[in-house]
């Protein structure tokens, strides 16, 4: 006899939880595989990652030319890698270019480099209005573009993948690579921030 | 198929809200379904394509309302319950147990696909190492995108269809062809093309000066202007 009510849970947890406990025990896949993946995104993949490709690419020519020439093998000299990446294309913020990523028909994203997605990528905002009003879109996200700068918009619908390599900032000759690593920010690498002291 | 799914340049959608301190997963069952996906994806049971055109596949209704992993969980449950694995009606057996707290859960006796024998198993990835292309377009080049709309699985986008751009990148490497491996109709390995696009070829009086969009298509998906 059940002396408490459990909190009512949200239709689709109670789907998911439905799911998992079947497949478990038909043996289709084992919890523990799960947990393995969720740990995965929550601890060991993520912007930091990314972020730390962007600051070696910095204060390291040779390493921005290779990774400009090939994303995924110059990560990989970080240890970065993982599924649902095969090619990773690099590319480059400069006074006059300013990139930013979508994938309007779905939410593709580098997962091994920056993680799981935010929210606002995922939305129908986002991905409807990046391609049409890009420079209205940045600037409403706090992001101004100078209207000399030519925008690019990737917009990444196949199974090559997107990284924005931002401007380092003015000031920050100082700043050795783990310092620099700690100012880019998930926004950056996407092309919706900019690299602020 | 032209559907809910293919959003860009749609009006209505409103502002993009950012949320400060986003966790990764908001909830316990996002990341369980997205997760869960993520061992499936592994054991050979579909391919990427064919998992994307089940989402598609939603009612638009739907799709708007569940959210990125509601329309997973969506696309999971309609994959496995087709592939015979697990059947919806186990699931909906599942979900009444649960809210209601029975003492003993529903068995599953039924005869299902499971394992997978070894004609029944499904190749993953996108990009297939031991095949070669010989690319027809090369950087530079001007290119039409093919005014097509295919009932099935695409990843030409509606607002591309029938505008010219010129060939960025050429990525020479055989990727599998989505829009017949979503239907197993032949994996067609072929080289993945970046397109330049000018915004004013795209949206007209309307577009923002300045502004270029860069997509990925298929070779298929192009033509000589």
């Amino acid at each position: 006899m059940k002396t408490h009510t459990p909190p009512e849970k949200p239709w689709q947890a109670l789907r998911t939880e439905a799911v998992e406990s079947l497949l478990v025990e038909l043996g289709v896949i084992k919890s523990e595989q799960v947990d393995e993946f969720v740990r995965h995104y929550e601890e060991r993949v993520g912007p930091r990652g990314g972020a730390r490709v962007v600051a070696r690419a910095w204060v390291d020519p040779d390493f921005r030319t290779r990774l400009l020439a090939d994303g995924l093998a110059a990560c990989a000299e970080l240890g970065l890698g993982g599924p649902e990446t095969e090619k990773l294309h690099v590319v480059e913020n400069t006074s006059s270019v300013h990139n930013a990523v979508v994938c309007t028909l779905c939410s593709c994203y580098p997962w091994p480099i920056l993680g799981v997605p935010p929210a606002w990528y995922k939305s129908s905002a986002y991905r409807s209005r990046m391609v049409r009003e890009p420079r209205r879109l940045l600037a409403e996200m706090g992001l101004v573009i100078d209207p000399s700068v030519e925008i690019r918009v990737w917009d990444s619908v196949s199974e090559i993948r997107y990284l924005v390599l931002p401007e380092r900032p003015a000031g920050s000759e100082g700043l050795d690579e783990d310092a620099l690593a700690t100012l880019v920010t998930r926004d950056s690498m996407i092309g919706v921030a900019r690299v602020v002291l | 198929m032209n559907g809910i799914h293919d959003m860009g340049g749609l009006h209505g959608f409103g502002l993009v809200e950012q949320e400060v301190n986003e966790p990764v997963f908001h909830s316990f069952w996002e990341s369980r379904v997205f997760c869960m996906t993520q061992v499936l994806d592994t054991k050979e049971i579909w391919n990427l394509d064919e998992h994307r055109h089940e989402i598609e596949l939603m009612s638009p209704d739907d799709y708007i309302r569940s959210g990125y992993y509601g329309r997973w969980l969506f696309a999971m449950e309609r994959l496995l319950d087709r592939k015979n694995i697990l059947r919806r009606a186990e699931i909906e057996r599942r979900v009444e147990d649960l809210a209601t707290h029975v003492e003993s859960l529903s068995v599953c006796d039924a005869p299902r696909d499971w394992p997978r024998r070894d004609d029944q198993k499904v190749r993953w990835g996108a990009w297939r190492h031991e095949d070669s292309v010989s690319p027809r377009y090369h950087v530079g080049q001007q290119v039409r995108i093919r005014n097509i709309h295919p009932e099935g699985h695409t990843r030409v986008t509606a607002y591309a269809r029938g505008k010219v751009g010129v060939v960025d990148r050429v990525n020479a490497e055989a990727w599998v062809f989505p829009d017949t491996r979503a239907h197993y109709r032949g994996e067609r390995t072929q080289a993945v093309y970046g397109i330049r696009l000018c915004a004013a070829d795209l949206w007209g009086p309307q577009a923002e000066p300045n502004t270029t969009v860069f997509i990925d298509l298929s070779e298929e998906h192009l033509e000589e202007p």
